[in-house]
């Protein structure tokens, strides 16, 4: 191997990391653009976002089919049909809802990204998290106004309190991963030091490549001592699908769900007391489940591109095994920062994902 | 190259799928402003007085639990704690309202005269947002406006705005959000410098009041 064939799929997979990470410093920037809160000053103030284009269209139609919902709850009651242009308007107002502002698909993704699962974990984690959102929104206005007569005042107490809750998860997620990625990718470093120093040596090798897992994940290594590294490198660091499987994959998956699906959605809350208004609780129940089925199909859409995009990185990585490893570990580490941040943004009001005018 | 290629296409898409969205709020309260600008009789302007009138849903959700001698019917003494509410807490967001008065930015003081009123299921609030001290006008600019688009903001479709008791030789103009007619390029090039930099999302969903005095 010639010193210039080793480097050039290094900054390939180089080229591919600093894309990724470029991609979620967008979204870090889209996301904190959102607004300067409380009279908290941004340090830099970013460019007004044009309000045409796809963008301006993805919002205008979520302001009309928002706009709309409570025209839907007032025709149902008035006509037991109308329901179901009530039922198709909340999923259209969660499809493009989901587009729109909202920590979920941002965690999500970093999340699937920070831990390399699949895309069928993503799916799964977006459906969890948005059905966990429509079931709170309803369990609060179910218990709150409609048991106890709770004012607006209360209600809006009572989210502030789960958002505290919601973001502080947010951000303990974000730091464990921190903790577990950053180690992970430690661990490579010095591996590749280590290699560097004694290449070829095949003691070393396995030896390093002992090291190399030095993150929670189980591994079976009976097979991995003699085989050709390249091979190794390119695939084995996402949890496998036994792993998956088992008690441990799930548990770190309902971490994020919690996290991200206590938060009720604000739109939900106003449908669902609208209803209750009305008379009709039970057609606002539904619209917030189908809303949240809505939301979990745009977050599926965005978390599966992200695994994707990660897929395209790994292939390229898998071509230089020491680097390319390493820069992949480099988007594992960013993306767990990116989760906490996002939630200290979130828990020092520094970013505001809803909230309600004081009432 | 190649790969160089698809790793690009990757990233881009996964920016469009990231990037543009994450910035973009859509306003859950609706709100339909009148406002007069009141002076008093040496002509000084004194304050603003707002009355905001919100949409259905958002005022059956705050309405939700208040106790009410007749069901459906709120009178003004039932909903006095749910105003007093509104105008404390609207102190955090400026009231909404960001201005400038002969060049200098408003400082307004703690509002009054604020109450509620509950007609065709929609709540409207009253107050006035006073000025530190009254002052005469040469020309003042209003923005009335949430800067992260929680709650939309537009003017009433007649006579949104008034003067009351202004001098003779006052002009008063104004324009909605993204209102291209002919009435927004009469305010002029100073009225789009009240622009605050700080919130340049917001300011696009801004109505604009300018008042001009000889």
């Amino acid at each position: 191997m010639t010193p210039s064939q080793r480097r050039e799929p290094f900054w390939r997979a180089f080229l591919a990391a600093a894309a990724l990470l470029v991609v979620a410093a967008a979204i870090c920037d889209a996301a904190l653009a959102q607004s300067a809160p409380f009279g908290v000053p941004r340090p830099q103030a970013p460019a007004a976002p044009p309000a045409d284009g796809i963008v301006g269209w993805l919002l205008a139609k979520q302001a009309e089919f928002y706009r709309a919902l409570s025209g839907a709850i007032r025709a149902a009651k008035a006509d037991g049909t109308a329901v179901w242009g009530l039922f198709t308007l909340s999923f259209l107002y969660g499809i493009f809802h989901a587009a729109g502002p909202g920590h979920g698909k941002a965690v999500i993704s970093s999340y699937v990204v920070a831990n390399q699962e699949t895309w069928r974990r993503g799916v799964i984690l977006s459906f969890a998290s948005a059905f966990l959102q429509a079931l709170v929104a309803v369990a609060l206005v179910g218990v709150a106004a409609v048991l106890l007569g709770a004012t607006a005042r209360v209600m809006s107490d009572v989210v502030r309190y789960i958002e505290i809750v919601s973001y502080s998860l947010i951000t303990l997620l974000g730091a464990r991963l921190l903790w577990v990625k950053g180690r992970a990718a430690i661990a490579t470093f010095w591996q590749l030091q280590e290699q560097h120093t004694q290449f070829q040596h095949a003691h070393a090798h396995a030896h390093a490549h002992h090291h190399d897992h030095g993150h929670h994940h189980a591994h079976d290594h009976d097979h991995a001592h003699d085989h050709v590294h390249d091979e190794h490198c390119g695939h084995s660091h996402g949890p496998e699908p036994k792993d998956l499987a088992g008690p441990g994959g799930w548990k770190r998956g309902l971490t994020a769900i919690v996290a991200v699906g206590l938060r009720p959605c604000s739109g939900a809350i106003l449908v669902l007391v609208f209803a209750l208004a009305q008379g009709i609780f039970w057609a606002g129940v539904a619209s917030t489940f189908i809303m949240g089925l809505g939301t979990a199909i745009t977050v599926a859409a965005i978390a599966t591109i992200a695994v994707g995009a990660q897929g395209f990185a790994r292939k390229l990585a898998s071509s230089q095994p020491g680097s390319g490893t390493l820069a992949m570990r480099a988007i594992e580490v960013g993306a767990a920062l990116f989760v906490m941040l996002f939630g200290l943004a979130l828990l020092t009001g520094y970013m505001v994902n809803e909230r309600m005018f004081p009432a | 190259m190649t790969r160089f290629f698809q790793a690009f296409f990757a990233a881009t898409l996964a920016a469009l799928a990231f990037g543009p969205g994450g910035a973009e709020a859509h306003p859950h309260v609706f709100v339909v402003v009148k406002s007069e600008i009141v002076h008093d009789a040496d002509g000084k302007v004194t304050g603003i007085r707002h009355a905001w009138t919100f949409d259905d849903m958002f005022s059956t959700y705050a309405t939700q639990g208040l106790e009410s001698k007749q069901k459906g019917v709120f009178t003004r003494e039932e909903l006095a704690p749910l105003a007093e509410v509104n105008v404390t807490s609207m102190k955090e967001f400026d009231f909404f309202t960001q201005g400038k008065l002969n060049g200098q930015k408003i400082e307004f003081g703690d509002p009054k005269d604020y109450w509620l009123d509950y007609t065709n299921q929609e709540l409207t609030l009253h107050f006035t947002l006073p000025l530190k001290a009254p002052v005469t006008v040469k020309d003042l600019n209003l923005d009335i406006y949430d800067p992260v688009y929680f709650v939309s903001f537009e003017l009433a479709d007649k006579e949104p705005v008034k003067l009351v008791a202004a001098p003779a030789g006052c002009n008063l103009t104004f324009a909605k959000p993204n209102d291209k007619s002919a009435q927004t390029k009469n305010l002029g090039e100073s009225f789009f410098n009240n622009m605050d930099p700080k919130n340049p999302f917001g300011t696009q969903f801004a109505n604009k009041i300018s008042v001009k005095c000889q």
